[in-house]
């Protein structure tokens, strides 16, 4: 079954729709992860690219050396990755919470160079191939176009994170502390709740995320260790459209700009590289807050 | 709170202080007999990004506003100068003025997006901007993609002076940075940046005293982004080079560790901070990627041990404006 859109068969429109929802999915676990972390640290945390890659890095290194499969580097990457998180906060964030925002990102930004510039010294900037799961090989037809399994379960993975993420922020106990120490960490801190410690398991829990990102996309893009460099910043235009004042909003946007981005291939492909930063000039204009941010 | 570029705690002072005029005098002395000790083409370097660093230095020292995105002035003038100067034949100074021409455009246009947000978010969107030039950069024909604009020549500055000559370029370059070194110094303790000073530190009272501090900080902005443009301008007939690295993210934050290491809002810091940085740079430059890791900790050294940076603890130490 095949059919043309404005000139354009169906197969090329659905395609780069699918690869628009794939980005869109780690946009969105990324800037997820961002507004999770500015949320309770106050820091935007540059480095965040640095941990997605880490998080490749991890499954890649867990498979060649360990022969350990995907589907546990799935679990483990995120949690050795999270762990070397709380030992940068311990380490070094936690001084700079009473200093302006602005050191924060500095900071973040000189380890991410550490972190990169370390890789790169000994994997050189080439990528890395990781093979797809066996479990995921092969794809389905769906009769307007061919959906290969692996990219099928990363949306549906970053789909249930995402709103996971959500749930426990929004609907829990846990996420209720959470966003009562955000709006006023002393009173929370005196009704006999521990800020500092869920300061430090929140930034442990954001780069989880981004490194959980990361192994999911180290079978779709190869592992190297610059994947990350350019890709936070297109996350830090989604967080600003988007606004990091709501877990709802970052979701939607990642998603919505993810699939723009493909649509604008299909269209106009010269373009795909900067339509993000586009839009994010063009809703600063009319909407400086950002589409779901609280006006300051 | 503490800010970024705190003032130091010093009396109020005369428009030129004594302190600030004998280390002026020190800097030119020292340049102009460097050369006969340093190898120019390094000093020439250092000039360069001490100016960059000294535009930068505008923004974030006076204005509070940091910049994560002026690789975009530095590098697109630094390609709208070599092409100038290589297809059109221009002048090497009308070559730079053409370049940070089109730097203080984009800076109109990047300026009235970015202050439209304040703080961490400025930041990001100058990035952002910065990046979306970037990829500008890579397909735009004239930039020469991957090569960039090679063999740009130096010329003869206004017909007369043959820049091929090394000395030549030299003193060129420095007079080109003392003029806009002095520039900035006017307008930082001129009654306009008297006000970008109160915009730093308090923006609201500012807005209630009556200023419109969105036209000052986006003037403040075109200024820094023309200066940077020189900066780049220059650089690429020195190096008679044009390319993607300068107008990378990792240029932009190159200049953000020159400001830091010197001082942030000190007037003499983004100087000592690029010379630091380039000849670190320099003296690495065999280690290949270590360069970066090292630029990484002293990111995160002086976050951590001293924001004021070599100057400002300098100035602090001594109880002077430095």
């Amino acid at each position: 079954m095949m059919f043309e859109i404005f000139g354009i068969s169906s197969q090329a429109l659905f395609g780069q729709l699918l690869l628009g929802l794939i980005n869109g999915s780690f946009y969105a676990l990324l800037s997820l992860g961002l507004a999770v972390i500015f949320g309770m640290l106050n820091i935007i945390n540059f480095s965040h690219g640095a941990q997605y890659m880490m998080g490749a890095f991890a499954a890649y290194l867990l498979l060649q050396y360990l022969g350990i499969s995907y589907w546990w580097s799935l679990l483990i990457a995120p949690i050795a990755v999270g762990f070397t998180g709380i030992v940068i906060e311990r380490l070094f964030l936690r001084w700079l919470y009473k200093l302006d925002h602005l050191y924060g990102l500095l900071l973040t930004f000189g380890i991410a160079l550490i972190i990169q510039g370390v890789f790169r010294n000994y994997y050189g900037s080439s990528g890395l191939p990781y093979r797809v799961p066996d479990q995921l090989q092969g794809g389905q037809n769906l009769g307007f176009m061919f959906l290969p399994n692996y990219r099928g379960w990363v949306i549906a993975v970053s789909l249930v994170v995402c709103f996971a993420t959500w749930f426990i922020i929004e609907r829990t106990r846990l996420g209720s502390y959470l966003r009562a120490a955000t709006e006023n960490p002393a009173l929370v801190r005196a009704f006999g709740i521990n800020v500092p410690r869920m300061i430090t398991l929140t930034y442990g829990l954001g780069v989880a995320l981004a490194a959980l990102a990361g192994v999911m996309a180290a079978p779709i893009y190869n592992v190297s260790p610059l994947m990350g460099a350019d890709l936070i910043i297109v996350v830090f235009a989604v967080v600003v459209i988007g606004g990091m004042g709501s877990i709802m909003g970052a979701i939607l946007t990642g998603f919505g700009l993810g699939v723009v981005e493909g649509l604008t291939k299909v269209f106009f492909s010269q373009a795909s590289d900067t339509v993000i930063f586009v839009i994010m000039a063009i809703v600063l204009l009319i909407r400086p807050a950002g589409l779901f941010g609280r006006s300051t | 709170m503490e800010r970024v570029a705190e003032p130091i705690a010093t009396s109020e002072r005369a428009p030129a202080s004594w302190s600030e005029l004998v280390a002026f005098a020190v800097m030119t002395l020292a340049f102009v007999v460097a050369p006969a000790f340093v190898y120019p083409v390094f000093l020439m370097k250092a000039l360069c990004f001490a100016l960059f660093a000294c535009a930068f230095n505008l923004l974030i020292g006076y204005v509070g506003l940091l910049s994560f995105g002026h690789a975009l002035f530095f590098g697109w003038a630094s390609y709208v100068s070599a092409y100038a100067a290589k297809v059109w034949g221009l002048d090497p100074a009308l070559a730079i003025l053409s370049g940070s021409a089109v730097a203080a455009g984009l800076g109109l246009v990047a300026g009235a997006v970015a202050i439209r947000r304040q703080g961490i978010y400025f930041a990001m969107i100058t990035l952002a901007l910065a990046q979306m030039m970037y990829f500008f950069a890579v397909q735009a024909p004239f930039t020469g993609g991957e090569d960039g604009i090679q063999a740009v020549p130096r010329g003869r500055l206004l017909g007369i002076f043959d820049l091929s000559h090394q000395m030549t370029m030299y003193f060129f370059v420095l007079a080109v940075f003392l003029a806009c070194f002095l520039l900035i110094y006017r307008v930082i303790h001129s009654p306009f940046g008297e006000v970008l000073k109160a915009i730093r530190e308090n923006e609201p009272r500012a807005i209630s005293l009556g200023y419109k501090t969105d036209r000052y900080k986006l003037v403040a902005f075109v200024l820094s982004a023309a200066l940077a443009g020189v900066a780049g301008g220059t650089k690429s007939i020195v190096f008679q080079l044009a390319s993607l690295t300068d107008v990378h993210w990792g240029m932009s934050g190159e200049v953000v560790l020159m400001t830091l290491v010197g001082g942030l809002g000190t007037v003499f810091g983004p100087v000592v901070g690029a010379i630091t940085i380039i000849a670190m740079e320099n003296y690495l430059a065999q280690t290949g990627q270590w360069v970066t890791v090292i630029q990484g900790v002293v990111f995160v050294v002086v976050v951590l041990l001293f924001r004021r940076g070599i100057i400002g603890e300098l100035a602090n130490a001594l109880k002077i404006p430095l």
